[in-house]
């Protein structure tokens, strides 16, 4: 092989392998971040991994928050109108966090079958509905009433 | 009457934009003069048919004309005025209009400052960015008409602007963002152009750079101005949330950072002209894609508002045209010629490449993130997203690696380096950096390696630059040698700098934040990390279209000076009753006092955030030091006044080149 030869073959391995382990690397680094999403139904039928951060997402069951006394503490309860789960929270809520909303909740499910939720998201809009909890909200089929009910209220 | 004037002038925009988007294409193709000029006055004529369309939709919200749909959705008459004008662009129909308009702007100022263009490069030049313009009118037009009459019952009042944006970072934020989005559009025109022509040369690249830097220091004022905004406005206190339109971007800011650097090898040296031109189409099909993300409502992010699937497959369908399109006229007409120029590893291109590489691995990390779950969802339904931890596990080493290597591209020279004068240069600095790095690290109590490792690198990056510039400088005296150095070196020098205090505001209030959540009542103290913060209680506050819990928080030293009284407020907007946190802030170079109220509890005790936040401001003034870099290297005189005998020479050069 020729020196020019030997030089490119040696240029295209290094990018071969750089990109190899660049790609690896990333993959690898996906694997362990990804939070993947279950309903409450799905949790109540103990399909979520126990341990595994994950995201859930329904509506806020109206009149399910409670507040620790002297601590930031909260639970409240969220359905996808088939099953509900309690969220338990420690900090401060998001602004548009009300009950009756759509609301995704990322935690860990603990032997109870409550979610520990260290973060949850509410969103910018009221009219927004993060689109996993429309999806868990039509499987249910609870969809129309939730629309029906928020066309009620005047705009 | 006005709105109809307004959706007739945008109808006549779009008859502009068609004209300017074929004619000289063709014109240019079969080299008709008379075709070819008519690119400029079609590219004038519809940026003043926009700029009246916008004039009429901002009179429309000045004058709470709330028979236009739009109007009503996004106004009401307690509304401030400046923010009846800022709620132009403050939803989806009014920002394309002004992302139309920024496009005529561009294409006007393009027609204009380029006139030393040769005319058939001109006429492609225009000719690409009318076709762009086709697209956007026509989606403007047919899915998200602005000016749609509410006839005929006309509501009373109007439904707000989202409170989230009455806020003047907001005011600012989306017309920079959109800047440099479309800015991008001139650089990717140019590079079409090119390639239409079959003349990829240095000439080329001189034309598109002062461009590429304009776009790309509106984008980074853009993302800094985003940044800050969520860092003040949503309560959180944090800067940065990897969330997917902020991804969106940054992806295009990372790219065209690669475009700019590669730019400068294919004027400089001939060299990487595919690759450029690769680079080009990436950064405007990438704002694009940040535009698709944004606009589709296909992503759970914090800024997915209530949007419209069927105007996402608008966009999806115009991205894979312009992705598609422009790919194949790059396969077809790359240049075929291969580059006889060599380089040696110790040079500066090689650096500049390895500065390219690194930039389009972090954004296809990003990529790979943002699009990982939308991908996953349409081939499996299964639902997920993907957290910071793998963001900040790829991009933050890929960035070291990047100010590493930033140190030793300044030094090099084009061509080759003697191995023996970069030790000579590098040793000292190296020393220095480590020396600092170390201090750094023991200046604070504890000991991370973050900490350690960002400040040796800041030290590396920003003492190679003082030491390529007392190099630069050794021949005069001081101040003759500093007056002799070009904008755009100083420019570069600025942008790095830059570079080094983001990283160290990153890495420092990421790792030294001392944050609290807890529950306060009127005359607690909270003690954190040598502050006092004592609560007052709140009181009750309104604003013209808003009432608010007004809160007193003093903080004062441990010993008892005092630093500030903060006001955090937790405010109602009344029209739709929607709460908003505005934090209290003491800002300072070396900390940020942050408190936010959370909700209220029994017996007015509040839900209250205390955030300690050591150089956090750092992270936004090196982003605008790349920003004032990029400006200050884009008014260089050579992209003006030289321009004409330069492109001259440049074109001379390459013709002998390919004849050669």
């Amino acid at each position: 092989m020729n020196p020019v030869r030997k030089k490119r073959l040696f240029i295209v391995l290094a990018i071969l392998a750089g990109v190899g382990i660049a790609a690896a690397l990333a993959l690898s680094a996906l694997q362990q971040n990804i939070n993947l999403f279950y309903t409450p139904s799905q949790i109540a039928q103990g399909e979520a991994p126990a341990g595994a951060r994950i995201r859930a997402g329904g509506l806020v069951e109206k009149g399910s928050l409670e507040r620790g006394q002297d601590s930031l503490t909260v639970s409240f309860r969220v359905t996808d109108g088939i099953a509900t789960v309690t969220v338990r929270y420690q900090g401060i809520l998001p602004d548009l966090f009300r009950e009756g909303q759509g609301i995704v909740a990322l935690g860990r499910v603990d032997a109870n079958g409550a979610l520990l939720a260290d973060e949850v998201l509410a969103k910018h809009d009221e009219n927004y509905m993060p689109p996993e909890v429309t999806q868990a909200l039509e499987q249910s089929g609870m969809l129309k009433h939730y629309e029906t009910a928020n066309r009620e209220t005047p705009k | 009457m006005i709105p109809e004037l307004g959706h007739l002038a945008m109808i006549l925009a779009l008859c502009m934009a068609i004209i300017q988007g074929t004619l000289p294409l063709i014109g240019a193709w079969r080299g008709d003069r008379l075709w070819m000029g008519l690119a400029q006055p079609a590219a004038w004529g519809q940026f003043a048919f926009l700029l009246f369309a916008f004039a009429c939709l901002a009179q429309a919200f000045l004058a709470d004309d709330f028979s236009v749909t739009y109007v009503a959705a996004n106004s009401n008459s307690a509304l401030p005025w400046y923010y009846k004008l800022s709620a132009v662009w403050g939803s989806h129909e009014g920002s394309l209009l002004l992302w139309a308009l920024i496009l005529g702007g561009w294409t006007f100022a393009v027609s204009v400052l380029s006139r030393q263009l040769p005319e058939d490069m001109l006429a492609r030049v225009l000719g690409v960015m009318g076709l762009i313009s086709i697209g956007f009118l026509a989606f403007l037009i047919v899915t998200s008409n602005p000016f749609e009459r509410l006839l005929p019952q006309a509501p009373a009042d109007g439904r707000d602007l989202n409170p989230l944006l009455q806020d003047f970072g907001l005011v600012v934020h989306p017309p920079m963002l959109y800047m440099g989005y479309v800015g991008f559009s001139v650089a990717f025109a140019f590079a079409i152009a090119a390639l239409l022509g079959g003349r990829l040369d240095a000439a080329w690249a001189r034309w598109s750079r002062p461009w590429t830097l304009v776009a790309w220091t509106f984008l980074g004022i853009g993302i800094v101005l985003g940044s800050w905004w969520a860092y003040y406005e949503l309560g959180w206190g944090g800067w940065w949330f990897w969330d997917p339109v902020e991804n969106a971007s940054l992806m295009p800011w990372l790219v065209g950072t690669a475009l700019l650097h590669s730019l400068a090898v294919t004027e400089k040296r001939g060299l990487f002209k595919s690759w450029t031109v690769l680079l080009a189409i990436a950064a405007f099909s990438l704002s694009l894609l940040g535009t698709f993300l944004v606009r589709s409502g296909v992503l759970t992010s914090v800024h997915a508002f209530a949007t419209d699937p069927e105007r996402g497959v608008f966009i999806l369908a115009f991205l894979l045209l312009v992705v598609g399109g422009s790919l194949t006229l790059f396969a077809l007409r790359a240049p075929v010629v291969k580059s006889r120029i060599g380089f040696a590893l110790r040079s500066r291109e090689s650096l500049l490449l390895v500065n390219n590489l690194i930039l389009v691995v972090a954004t296809a990390t990003i990529l790979l993130g943002t699009l990982y779950p939308l991908l996953l969802d349409a081939l499996s339904g299964t639902k997920l997203s993907v957290g910071p931890p793998y963001f900040n596990t790829l991009f933050l080493p890929l960035m070291a690696l990047l100010m590493f290597t930033l140190a030793v591209g300044v030094l090099l020279r084009w061509k080759d380096t003697p191995l023996q004068w970069l030790l000579g240069m590098l040793i000292p600095v190296l020393l220095a950096s480590v020396a600092l790095g170390m201090l750094a690290s023991l200046w604070f109590d504890d000991f991370y390696w973050s900490v350690l490792a960002v400040s040796l690198l800041a030290a590396w990056v920003i003492l190679a630059g003082l030491r390529d510039l007392l190099g630069k400088i050794r021949h005069k005296s001081v101040l003759q040698g500093l007056r002799s150095l070009t904008p755009s070196y100083w420019g570069m020098q600025l942008a790095h700098a830059g570079v080094a205090i983001c990283a160290l505001g990153i890495v420092l209030s990421t790792q030294q934040n001392v944050e609290r959540d807890l529950r306060m009542a009127p005359g607690d103290v909270l003690e954190l990390s040598g502050y006092r913060f004592g609560f007052e209680g709140t009181t009750h506050a309104e604003g013209p279209n808003y009432v608010s819990d007004k809160a007193s928080i003093r903080v004062s030293k441990e010993e008892g000076s005092e630093v500030a009284v903060l006001h955090p407020e937790k405010r109602l907007y009344l029209v739709q009753r929607m709460p908003m946190t505005e934090a209290g802030i003491d800002a300072g170079l070396t900390r940020d006092l942050y408190v936010a109220l959370g909700e209220p509890l029994e017996n007015g005790a509040w839900a209250v955030r205390v955030h300690i936040k050591p150089f956090v401001r750092w992270i936004w003034l090196g982003g605008l030091l790349m920003a004032c870099g990029g400006a200050l290297a884009a008014s260089d005189q050579r992209y003006r006044v030289k321009v004409k005998t330069g492109v001259r020479a440049a074109l001379g050069m390459s013709n002998r080149g390919v004849q050669a």
